[in-house]
């Protein structure tokens, strides 16, 4: 069997709102539209994606919030109807995706063996949380590629930032092993956008651009500060810095996404591709591409 | 009507006690505990079931569950191989409706949600369906805003009470909530469950020694320091209890027993009933202000914005206290109307007539004054528009006599008072001609000195019903 790899990396936000804006048949709600630069940048990440060869989505949604361990969607297909409860208004979307059960299974099997808490979840009444779907939609909306789904777990809130990347670095580790003896080729999917301080009123019109910003400019210098290490493939920053930015600017990468994905990717020194940046209900959001093929001088 | 709290209720959120409760003591007892509540729920008469949950948090305001029949199939995030939670609950929409109007009414940002397939969360389920499992008393369910503080979430209370006492139900309140919450964070086998430290069982303890004793209040002024020591951080404040203890009118002589106080997966679970029963023991101190409408405690990121969409150069931030309006015999109140300042009703019927109590511009719940001020705080005068006074006035008229069951054509005798009849006098009868004027009821025209609120006009209304 040829030795499996990570072909891509990349930041995926989840805000429902790009759902929303996009009138996919598979929504309820319809809009006129919003936040464009953000849907325009995952349509550079679908064409660049499009561009490699692939087999499966590997993904972690902070909302899937686990405080017991790590888990990891275990049966082979989920379909159902995901109402998220916070912006229920703009996301009621009907999903059909399929799990790549077996790659799942290596994860779990290896971290376990690395002594992280794990467990399979598989029980077919699970309802998959909005995180994994608006990505895995943003991503692949037709969902023709199989996923594995990962949990967050809750490390950062029951004990600390540096307790949360110990896990992640090595759950992301065994992630990148598992990958490369499975012989398949994956692209990694965190699914979180950067600073989160949310506006807590939303316009008569959710899609008004004219209301959209940042909720503060130390929100923005924070976001811009790690865009730029992003961008001049400074990863190990990110990490060295992650306590503070985490802390400051309220960042999703509290639920280990952006720490695990940097390390399925051996803290990538290469610069990645910003595909767009903007900001949602007054968080930061970047979707980025670690397109490991440059890296690789082999493939290609 | 005459509706009140009839009982609370603490529970905790972990589906243990519903899906397993056999697997260890502890779950056991707590399950028990459920099923006495549920008996004394049952017992106590109770039309309306209010359940506050720690496990649906929110972010723009605060959300009301308002399907009148919501049906899914839960499985918990966590513990999905206990099993799943089928669920059809008994929504009372209307009251969920009502609910958040008063609260908008309060200065509060809230809304309601009515999608099939919306994830209830776990610790209403858990609640609902062990506390209502024949679901015989319609419930109502409201979310924890993550950034609400304080004021909010005690506002939000006193908006619920705003409906229960309008619309005459018997209510209960329970609030879904874990006591400590920190969870063992690797898997354990159910008989090795205990409290995750000593320290959280010994916090927990004194917790409930307070609630034991009646002193909700106590407990709710010490929600900051219990979420610091016993809590894990940016999982739901401890704030349920400003919640509970606003919803029994932040008193600290209730009549308190724990029923139940067991581990689940190491966090604190507990069944706690409070009767509004007096004990008897006095009313103890009470330190934090108290809060009648929302003007904001967040937005700290958001000055710029904070100030440009503030009513703080409408709201006169002195001037007399207000009042909740007496439930005297025939009294009308509304909570569309301003509160009064002092112990008088909005209105009062005697026969097919009813006599309104003096009625300025005010606003109800953000207590602003449309045109502006008469004076500042300093009581130096300051420029007004003598019209948007008038025209609210009017619309505060509109509204009483709506609650009443009457309406502006059945007005049949006003006298206005202004405080400046040169000013004035041309700009309130150009809005009188535009309103009252069109129902032709008997007019008094009188300049007085003042009036009680920074206000330039008042009037007294008779009407038919
Ligand atoms: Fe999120």
């Amino acid at each position: 069997m040829a030795k499996g790899s990570i072909v891509a990396g990349c930041l995926a936000p989840h805000p429902p709102h790009l759902v929303y804006a996009e009138n996919p048949p598979q929504n309820e709600p319809t809009s006129e539209g919003g936040w464009e630069q953000l849907r325009w940048g995952y349509e550079r990440l679908r064409e660049s994606l499009s561009k490699i060869d692939h087999d499966v989505l590997v993904l972690l949604s902070p909302h899937w919030q686990t405080y017991v361990g790590t888990h990891f969607l275990g049966i082979p297909h989920f379909e159902g109807l995901s109402v998220d409860p916070v912006f229920p208004n703009l996301f009621r979307y009907t999903y059909d995706m399929n799990i790549d059960v077996e790659l799942s299974q290596a994860i779990h099997d290896k971290a376990k063996g690395s002594g992280l808490a794990v467990k399979m979840m598989e029980n077919p009444d699970f309802r998959v949380d909005y995180g994994t779907i608006t990505t895995g939609h943003m991503v692949n909306p037709a969902f023709d590629k199989p996923l594995v789904v990962i949990s967050s777990n809750r490390s950062t809130h029951y004990y600390s930032v540096e307790v949360m990347q110990e896990m992640m670095m090595e759950l992301g580790r065994v992630t990148r092993e598992a990958i490369e003896e499975s012989g398949k080729k994956a692209v990694i999917l965190a699914s979180n956008s950067l600073s989160h301080r949310h506006f807590t009123t939303e316009s008569e019109v959710p899609e008004d651009m004219s209301k959209e910003h940042i909720a503060s400019h130390a929100m923005h210098l924070w976001d811009m500060r790690i865009i730029d290490y992003m961008r001049t493939g400074q990863a190990q920053r990110i990490l060295d810095e992650m306590p503070e930015f985490t802390e400051q600017a309220i960042a999703e990468s509290d639920g280990g996404g952006l720490t695990w994905l940097l390390s399925t990717l051996s803290v990538p020194d290469y610069p990645a591709i910003l595909h767009g940046y903007g900001t949602i209900i007054g968080t930061g959001n970047a979707i980025v591409e670690w397109p490991c093929y440059a890296n690789e001088g082999d493939v290609q | 009507m005459n509706g009140s709290l009839v009982g609370s209720y603490v529970v905790p959120v972990h589906p243990h006690p519903l899906l397993v409760p056999e697997q260890n003591e502890g779950w056991g007892r707590l399950r028990a505990a459920f099923d006495e509540a549920r008996d004394a729920i049952k017992d106590s008469g109770a039309d309306l079931l209010i359940i506050y949950s720690t496990t649906w948090p929110s972010i723009i305001g605060h959300q009301i569950q308002a399907d009148p029949n919501p049906q899914w199939t839960l499985v918990d995030q966590d513990f999905h191989d206990l099993g799943s939670m089928d669920y059809s609950f008994n929504i009372d929409a209307e009251f969920a409706e009502a609910w958040n109007e008063a609260n908008h009414n309060r200065g509060l940002q809230s809304r309601t949600v009515a999608y099939h397939g919306f994830p209830i969360d776990v610790g209403s389920v858990v609640a609902l369906k062990l506390l209502n499992p024949d679901n015989a008393i319609p419930a109502v369910i409201v979310s924890s805003n993550v950034y609400a503080n304080r004021s909010e979430t005690t506002v939000l209370a006193k908006a619920c009470l705003d409906v229960i006492k309008k619309t005459g139900r018997k209510a209960v309140a329970v609030t879904a909530m874990s006591m400590s919450n920190r969870m063992f964070t690797e898997f354990i086998d159910p008989s090795d469950d205990r409290i995750h430290s000593l320290k959280d069982d010994e916090w927990n303890r004194k917790v409930l020694e307070f609630l034991e004793e009646g002193r909700l209040e106590d407990v709710a002024q010490l929600s900051r320091t219990i979420h610091q020591q016993i809590r894990v951080q940016k999982v739901v404040t401890f704030k349920p209890m400003w919640w509970l203890s606003a919803m029994n009118g932040n008193r600290n002589n209730l009549t308190g027993r724990v029923l139940a106080y067991e581990a689940l997966h190491g966090a604190g679970g507990a069944v706690v009933q409070l009767d509004p029963t007096s004990t008897g023991m006095g009313d103890k101190e009470y330190d934090e202000d108290d809060v009648e409408y929302y003007r904001g405690e967040r937005n700290v990121l958001d000055a710029e914005e904070d100030s440009a969409e503030s009513t703080e150069s409408l709201t006169p931030s002195s001037g007399p206290a207000l009042w909740e309006p007496p439930e005297s015999k025939g009294a009308v109140n509304s909570n569309a109307a301003p509160k009064p300042v002092g112990m008088y009703p909005h209105a009062r019927q005697v026969g097919d007539l009813l006599y309104l109590s003096g009625v300025g511009p005010r606003q109800p719940g953000t207590n602003a004054i449309p045109g502006g001020p008469i004076r500042d705080d300093d009581g130096n005068p300051i420029e007004y528009d003598i019209k948007a006074q008038t025209r609210a006035v009017v619309e505060n008229i509109a509204r009483i006599l709506e609650e009443a069951g009457s309406s502006m054509d059945k007005i049949v005798d006003v006298t206005s008072f202004l405080v400046d009849m040169d000013r004035d006098f041309a700009g309130y009868n150009e809005v009188w001609a535009e309103t009252l004027g069109h129902y032709g009821p008997t007019r008094t025209t009188l300049a007085i000195r003042a009036l009680p609120t920074p206000i330039a006009v008042e009037m007294k209304v008779i009407a038919k019903i």
